[in-house]
């Protein structure tokens, strides 16, 4: 096997890994139409995908907005910018119900403290869930985004305390113990959902393979094949060619540092 | 016939020591008033139902009101964590906590099934997650119609639901704009409802826009006029969410002492929400009114005589 081509190692990036990550994550966009976005990195990639890839992508927030062109970064998926000049505000149930159970969201977006080779995640506890070390947030939204949005995709910081050979806890189903368990127990139970489809990391880029595994298939500038196996718990399948992350374009960084996120405050 | 009385007034009539309350508000219009009120008269052993319990109810935890917290995402939104809440889960300090978990599906399901007086909701979640085992009230059922499965959330039903809202008129017929969360559904599904507004109306404001009424007087019990009442939410037009405050709440939560000085001088220091508006000042106040107007248009609902 050829060694992958990998970045040069090491050398100072005019830009940082989150940023990297952000745009990664917002090319992974391009052609799609309705996204289920979440807080913090996948707001900023989701909105920087629609003034990049996807100009015709609709953002969706759980907090009841659709359509929402908010003209400063929210803090929170609640905010006031998400509601003035969106498309539609509707109650939650509304939103849950009619939109994501009906089948209407392409991709949704999720967070996570630990995510397994499948692409199962747990936001609830580290730990014991009756005893736990770490309480974190729980579910939210995330566990019906799994299940009825067409396709999920993850983005997250890699470390062996978040990509985990085994997760302490299941809030979101992925690729459950591999593809043909998964598609399986979708068609018995009737999924909308075709689970997880895609991982960005500071790192690099995933999808899942034909046995329903991660697989990286892009690594970013700057980082290493080495950092990469150092910064999770099991060892990973490496798409043949390996591909190396196109480093962001002067646009896609303005647009992040100027509009999305002046404050660097998810960026740094 | 008025229902409009004082905060204090409201809370001491409609909280009592042992009820489930939801005050509800999915980061918008989440009435801090009402819960600093209920902290100021001491209630104890509440049940605290929300979807997102906020820093709202990582105060009245922090300050002993409550002995269970009923959600689905506990976390300060955007920024991080909910230390006097995980301070009890992990640590059992000062005392445990009960959790009962659903995601906000299941929550959103449990007050549309107390508001309908239905003995169940089903929804389509929780598949191969860990939730039904963490919690045994999320069950699956065969649908009566064929083979399909799903799941079941059981109804909530509140002793007290309290709202806040843009405007209402005494009689209580509430409306608001902007995020509207699952506040119809929590209010419909509980005992009794408090609804604390920014602005009192007439009743002719609110017959001119029906449409815009989320929650009829007729379930409502007391009517609070409480400008401000939702800092460091915000309301969607009046003012905007005080952001500083929820990342400063990151550092004053991490430590239990000064979270209990936080409280002594921003809850138990002030007499009531006016007060409390008084100490934030002038210049912050104004610093959170929106940039600039947008006002909807309006529609034409016609006389038909």
């Amino acid at each position: 096997m050829n060694e992958p081509r990998q970045g040069p190692a090491a050398e100072p990036q005019p830009f940082t890994r989150s940023e990297m990550m952000i745009v990664a994550a917002a090319r992974e966009l391009a052609g799609q139409r309705v996204c289920f976005v979440g807080v913090g990195l996948p707001n900023i990639a989701v909105n920087l995908a629609r003034l990049t890839v996807a100009p015709d992508l609709e953002l969706v927030y759980e907090s009841g907005a659709f359509g929402s062109r908010p003209e400063r970064l929210p803090l929170s998926i609640g905010d006031p910018s998400i509601v003035t000049g969106a498309t539609a505000i509707v109650p939650m149930f509304e939103l849950f119900s009619f939109y994501l159970e009906g089948g209407l969201v392409d991709v949704g977006f999720l967070g996570a403290a630990q995510i397994d080779r499948f692409g199962n995640i747990n936001s609830t506890v580290i730990g014991e869930y009756e005893h736990p070390k770490t309480r974190l947030p729980g579910s939210g939204g995330a566990c019906e985004i799994a299940i009825n949005a067409r396709q999920v995709f993850v983005i997250m910081r890699q470390s062996r305390r978040s990509f985990v050979d085994r997760i302490d806890f299941r809030t979101s189903p992925g690729n459950l113990g591999g593809a043909e368990t998964a598609a399986r127990i979708r068609r018995e139970q009737g999924w909308l959902g075709s689970g997880p489809s895609v991982v960005v990391t500071d790192l690099g880029i995933y999808h899942f393979d034909d046995a329903g595994e991660m697989r990286l298939d892009s690594i970013h500038p700057g980082a290493t094949l080495e950092q990469i196996r150092e910064t999770m718990g099991w060892d990973p399948r490496l798409a043949e060619p390996l591909a190396a992350t196109p480093a962001p374009t002067e646009t896609e960084l303005r647009l992040i540092r100027e509009e999305l996120d002046p404050e660097g405050a998810y960026t740094k | 016939m008025s229902k409009v009385a004082s905060m204090r007034e409201a809370i001491a009539a409609n909280v009592h020591d042992g009820d489930v309350v939801a005050i509800e508000g999915f980061t918008h219009l989440i009435c801090f008033a009402a819960g600093h009120e209920i902290i100021r008269q001491r209630k104890r052993d509440l049940t605290l139902a929300r979807l997102t319990p906020d820093l709202i109810y990582d105060q009245m935890v922090a300050a002993g009101t409550a002995r269970k917290l009923v959600f689905s995402w506990l976390g300060n939104p955007g920024v991080g964590g909910l230390y006097a809440i995980r301070r009890r889960v992990e640590a059992a300090d000062p005392a445990p906590l009960e959790l009962e978990e659903y995601s906000h599906f299941g929550m959103v399901g449990r007050y549309t099934a107390g508001a309908s007086n239905l003995p169940f909701f089903p929804i389509r979640s929780y598949f191969e997650s860990d939730l039904p085992k963490a919690n045994p009230l999320i069950r699956p059922i065969r649908s009566p119609f064929g083979e399909e499965t799903v799941y079941a959330v059981p109804p909530l039903k509140p002793d007290v639901t309290i709202v806040h809202a843009q405007r209402a008129d005494a009689a209580g017929d509430t409306q608001m704009w902007g995020l509207l969360g699952c506040q119809k559904e929590a209010a419909f599904a509980a005992e009794r409802v408090i609804v604390v507004v920014e602005e009192l109306v007439a009743e002719e404001v609110i017959r001119a826009d029906p449409n815009r009424t989320v929650i009829p007087g007729l379930i409502v019990d007391a009517v609070v006029v409480e400008p401000w009442g939702a800092h460091p939410s915000y309301v969607q037009g009046s003012y905007d969410r005080d952001n500083r405050f929820y990342r400063d709440w990151e550092g004053i939560s991490k430590d239990a002492a000064t979270t209990q000085a936080w409280l002594d001088e921003w809850v138990y220091g002030v007499a009531d929400r006016a007060e409390y508006v008084d100490k934030l000042g002038a210049e912050r106040t104004a610093h959170l009114r929106p940039t600039g107007a947008a006002p909807s248009g309006s529609v034409d609902y016609g006389t038909y005589r």
